[in-house]
This record gives C-alpha cells, structure tokens and sequence, in this order.
C-alpha cells in the first residue's frame, strides 16, 4: 500500500490522542464514586485506576476491540477498496477525539462509546453507503445502550437491599459489617475473574476449560475476601465519632470493600473503553498492513497496549484535575452505598465487554446509582442532572457522525 | 471539569436540618434567663439576651430559606420533599415564638408575678425540655438515612418521640395550672397586664406544641 507507514502512524497518534481523552476525563467518572465518598485518597484512586484501567483494557479489552473494528462495518462490501475503510477509521478516531476534548472543556456529559460509533457509523453511512452498515449489529448495540444502565440498577437495587438486610437494620450493624463486606469482597473478586478468564483472556492467547475457570476465580476471590479481611480486623471504634450503632465505623468497613469494587469498576472500564480507541487503530494496522480489508485476522497485542498507555497518560495529566475536583466536592454517597453502585455496575460492564458490546461505563453507573437511590439508599438524587447525562446521547451520536463525515472527505482529498 | 456521577448527587438536606433545629432550640434555651432577669427589673440583661433570640431567629431563617432553595422540584428522595419543606416549617416555629415572646416581654416589661415565679419558671423549662428532645430526635435524622428509615434505629426514634409527647403533656398540666393561678390572682392585677400574663403562658406553651409537632413530623418520615 503506497502509504502504509503514514496510516499506521496517522492511528497510532489519533488512537492515543482518543485514549488520552478517555483517561483524562472518562476515568475521573469511574473514580468518582470512590473519592467522593472519601473511600480511598486521590492518589490511591489513580493508583487504582492506571493499574486496572490497563490491565483490565490488555486482559479483557479484546470482544468489544473487534465488535468497533469489524463488528460494524461489513468487510466484505468494501474489500476492493482498503482505503475507504482506512480514511474512515482515521477519520472516526479523529472526530471522536475531538468531541470528547470539546465536550471536556465545556463540562458536557458525552459517553465515548457514543461518540465513535456514531463516529463509525456517520462515515459508512454516507462516505460509503447504508448498504454497508450491519444495521442489525448497530440495533443490538443501542440496544444495549439502553438495557445496560437498566440492569445495572437493578443489580445495584438487589445489592443495597441485601446491605440492608443483613447489616444496616440490625441491632449491631458493626459485627454483622465485619461478618459480611467479606463476602461482597468475594463476589467482586469471583465474578470478575470468572468473566476475564472466560471472555477475555482468549484474546491474550490463554484457553481454560469451565472448571479451571471456577477454580481460579475462586481462589482469585479467596485471597481478597482474606486480604480485605485482614484489613477490616485493624479497624478501631472511634467513640468521639459515634452515636448507638456505630455506623460511622460501619461505613469504615464498607470504604475497605469500595477499594476493591474500585478497582473493578477501573478494570471494567479498561475492559470497554479502551476498545472505542484501540478499535479503529486495530482495524486501520491490519488493512494498511495486508493491502486487503480482512475480518480474518486477530489484535496484535501491542495495540492494546498503547491503548492501557494512553490512558494511563491521559489520567496522569488530565484526568488527575478531574478527580481532585471531584473529591473536593462533598458528595452524599457513603461507601456503603458507593460499594452497591460500583459492583453492579463493573459487574454489568465486565459482562457486556465479554460479549463485545461497547457499552457507555458512565451511563452503567448512573443506572447503579439510581437503583441504590430506589433502594432509599441516597439522600439526594437530582434527576435533571440524570435526565442532562441520557439526553447527551441524542447530542453526541449526530455529531460524532458529521466530524468523522467532514473528516473522512478531507482525508480523502489529501491520500485518495 | 468535574463529574457527572458526583453532579447527580444532589445535597443532602440532613445536615442542614440538624444546624436549623439546633439554632431554634438555642434559642428557646434563653427563655429562662429572661423571665428571670425580668423578674429582678434588670432590664439591661433582658435587652441583651433578647437581642441575642432575634438573632438567633435571623439565623435559623436564613438556614430556613437556604434549605427550601436547596430542595428544588427535581430531586429524588427517599422521603417525600413536602415532608422535608413543613419539617423545617415547623423547626422554624420554635425559633419565631422565642423571638415574639422576648420582644414581648422586652417591650412591655412584663413581669410574672413573685407568688406564680416559681411555678412559672418550672413550666418554661418543661417547655424548653420538649424543644430538646425535638432537637435530639432531628438529630438521629442521619441515622435514620444510614438505615433507609427501617429498623432498629426507628425503635430509637419512636422511643425519643414517646419521651417528647410525655413531656408535652405535662406541660399541658403545668399551662392549665398555671391559668387557675392567674384566674385567681385576676382581681388583684391590673387587667391589661393579666390579658399579657395569659397570653405569655399560652405562647410557652405553644414552643412546647411546635416541638411535639417535630416529633409527629418526623414519625411521619418513619411511617412511610
């Protein structure tokens, strides 16, 4: 291909320019809860979340990196000609990047996800044509734009009612806290695992059979019930701080478990975002590579890599703001309630990106908190900002579409 | 910059509740010192801590009217934001019927009678009692949050709103006493000061019925 080596570096840069966006601004939102509710310190949150956003966008990144790259566009209708696909994918990248840097400054709550695939889809659609388009596939997708935040505050409703039950309305809230945050610890650790190792580590070249699976998850959820554990014994009962039923050490309990429900929600997010940018590189690497538009071939693990990298910077320089304003900010979400909204929300997340479905993190959580809110687990909730966060979608679809449009014809006036 | 998860998460209007009810009863607490300065014709004192209600009671207003601007239309909440808005209506109530009855007293140096003194002075601060234990119910409020409004802290609750509603009543007994003292000392008073008298013993009495009014305000949170 006559410039190969300008494509590949053109998608390195606007793929690591989107991933430096995600992290600088979508991650704060995943840190959010855990900050606000003074869980863990802003330097743990970032510690946090450049350890798992990586790992979790290099260990489970790969179904929703193929859905944005070969999921939406048919390979076969536009085999004899690559370049389209390359001036698309660049031109998806770049319009994507650019939305969520505009959306960034002004404080508008746009979703990634949205913004590349209606980045994608806007430049197949008239660059190419409808024809292309596996509207099916685009369906499902909405779809789970919707059914997503919606299970996830269920989850998070079932979560806070069991919280409930077992600690918050008994007569000692503190020794039944101590007897059960272990077990969330448990299932935070275990289902996590169990999807990674099922959905996401065959992209890593890994294959285990179902008990294999179980048992790694078991075990990967034995060690940080017994770790948080460990933790959760060195808590001491301040009796200036406390009234007859010790919730303030009760939430202290809780702000151990939200460390780890962090950390999943970081890997989760790695596991879905990272994909929206390393999608469109994937799919322009390999074309530019091959000379042919193939649906055959797989990720190559260093591009998955500079999408954890990316981020990783993005947060560092950026997104590092955004969390310490987020955490100077009072918010009324005690770990206890944090805790519920975070692991149903990771959980959804995990299992969406283990089926390749490119999801929108933010909006997942959103739906988590609204369930614990239903569950009358929070004080205040204020449903124009929620109603403001679903009505972006409306905003950033068309205009994800119309830049990667303009994009896609400039690129093509200049290579094509 | 910033977040929409923590955007979303309107200000929880507990706090402030607690700070309005406590500037009420703080408040009412200066009723005794009053009556008692009145009675020994220190003037100079009654005007101080008179000066201090009224701006105790400018306080609580200000929170008042900074809790309802903080309550807008759009939040969703685990009880129902019309309770919330009479809750702190009638938090306020303490406040202003301590402002009305020192400035009452302040302008018309009004004085209890020596032979009523003592029995009058028990029964404010029988009154002043309710008020506290209207304060300390409201401060359970985060409690009650913690918890949804479900379980062993309502038993809590409901035995600090038990205790309020006992000490009501007494101070029911105490008011209807009080009034057969004045009605037999009428013809000995000049008339206009034992119209005041009345009026005096029926406004204690009344922070004693706002303070109830808490207490059933708050019962009303549980019972949903």
């Amino acid at each position: 291909m006559e410039y190969e080596l300008t494509y590949i570096i053109l998608a390195a840069v606007f793929g690591g320019f989107m991933a430096w966006g995600i992290g600088a601004n979508d991650v704060a939102n995943a840190m959010a809860t855990s900050v606000g509710s003074k869980a863990i310190t802003i330097k743990q949150a970032i510690i946090i979340a450049a350890i798992f956003e990586f790992s979790g966008a290099v260990l489970a990144g790969g179904a929703v990196t193929s859905t944005i790259r070969k999921g939406i566009i048919d390979s076969d209708s536009i085999a004899g000609n690559p370049e389209l696909l390359i001036f698309g994918m660049l031109a998806s990248l770049l319009a994507a990047g650019c939305w969520l840097l505009l959306a960034s400054k002004k404080g508008w709550p746009v979703s990634t996800t949205h913004s590349i695939v209606g980045a994608v889809v806007g430049f197949a659609a008239v660059g190419i044509g409808t024809d292309v388009i596996k509207w099916s596939k685009v369906g499902d997708i909405v779809l789970s734009w919707i059914i997503t935040p919606v299970i996830a505050g269920f989850l998070a409703f079932m979560i806070f009612q069991t919280v409930h039950h077992l600690i918050l309305k008994q007569k000692n809230p503190l020794e039944k806290a101590k007897r059960y945050v272990p077990v969330y610890m448990f299932i935070t650790a275990f289902v996590l695992t169990l999807v990674t190792i099922k959905k996401g580590l065959k992209h890593v070249g890994l294959e285990l059979t179902d008990a294999q699976a179980y048992g790694y998850a078991a075990i990967a959820g034995v060690l940080v019930a017994l770790a948080g554990a460990f933790f959760i014994s060195k808590i001491k009962v301040d009796k200036k701080k406390e009234k007859e039923f010790h919730f303030y050490t009760v939430e202290r309990v809780f702000a151990v478990l939200m460390v780890i429900t962090a950390s999943g929600l970081a890997f989760a997010h790695g596991s879905n975002d990272v994909a929206n940018a390393v999608g469109p590189v994937a799919a322009i690497i390999s074309t530019a590579q091959s000379g042919i538009v193939s649906a055959q071939s797989g990720i190559q693990a260093w591009i998955l890599l500079l999408g954890g990298v990316g981020i990783v910077i993005g947060l560092a320089t950026y997104g590092v703001r955004v969390i310490r304003t987020v955490g100077q900010k009072i918010t009324h979400l005690t770990p206890s309630r944090g805790f519920a909204a975070e692991l149903a929300a990771s959980t959804t997340i995990v299992v969406a990106s283990g089926t390749g479905m490119p999801i929108s993190t933010t909006q997942t959580l959103v739906g988590a908190v609204l369930g614990v809110g239903l569950a009358r687990g929070i004080s205040a909730i204020d449903l124009k900002v929620v109603r403001n966060i679903f009505a972006s979608w409306v905003i950033t679809i068309p205009a994800g579409a119309t830049l990667s449009i303009m994009f896609f014809f400039i690129l093509k006036a200049i290579f094509g | 910059m910033g977040s929409f998860i923590s955007d979303m998460l309107g200000r929880s209007p507990v706090e402030p509740l607690q700070q309005h009810i406590k500037t009420a009863y703080q408040a009412a607490t200066l009723l005794p010192a009053l009556f008692k300065a009145a009675n020994l014709n220190d003037w100079v004192k009654v005007d101080e801590i008179s000066e201090h209600i009224k701006q105790l009671e400018n306080e609580a207003d200000v929170m008042k009217n900074d809790i309802r601007s903080n309550l807008p239309k759009s939040l969703f909440m685990p009880v129902p934001r019309q309770d919330l808005l009479e809750l702190v209506l009638v938090q306020d109530k303490v406040a202003n019927l301590s402002k009305q009855i020192s400035s009452m007293v302040k302008v018309r140096k009004l004085q209890v009678p020596a032979n009523l003194f003592d029995q009058f002075i028990e029964f404010v601060e029988r009154c002043v009692d309710a008020a506290k234990k209207a304060k300390q119910s409201v401060n359970e409020l985060d409690e009650l949050y913690t918890t949804g409004f479900r379980g062993a802290e309502v038993k809590v609750v409901e035995k600090l709103i038990a205790k309020l509603e006992k000490i009501e009543t007494e101070t029911d007994g105490m008011q209807n006493s009080l009034q057969a003292a004045v009605f037999s000392m009428e013809n000995n008073l000049p008339p206009v000061e034992v119209m005041f008298l009345y009026k005096l013993i029926d406004m204690m009495g009344e922070v004693a019925d706002q303070a109830e009014r808490i207490g059933r305000r708050l019962e009303l949170l549980l019972a949903k």
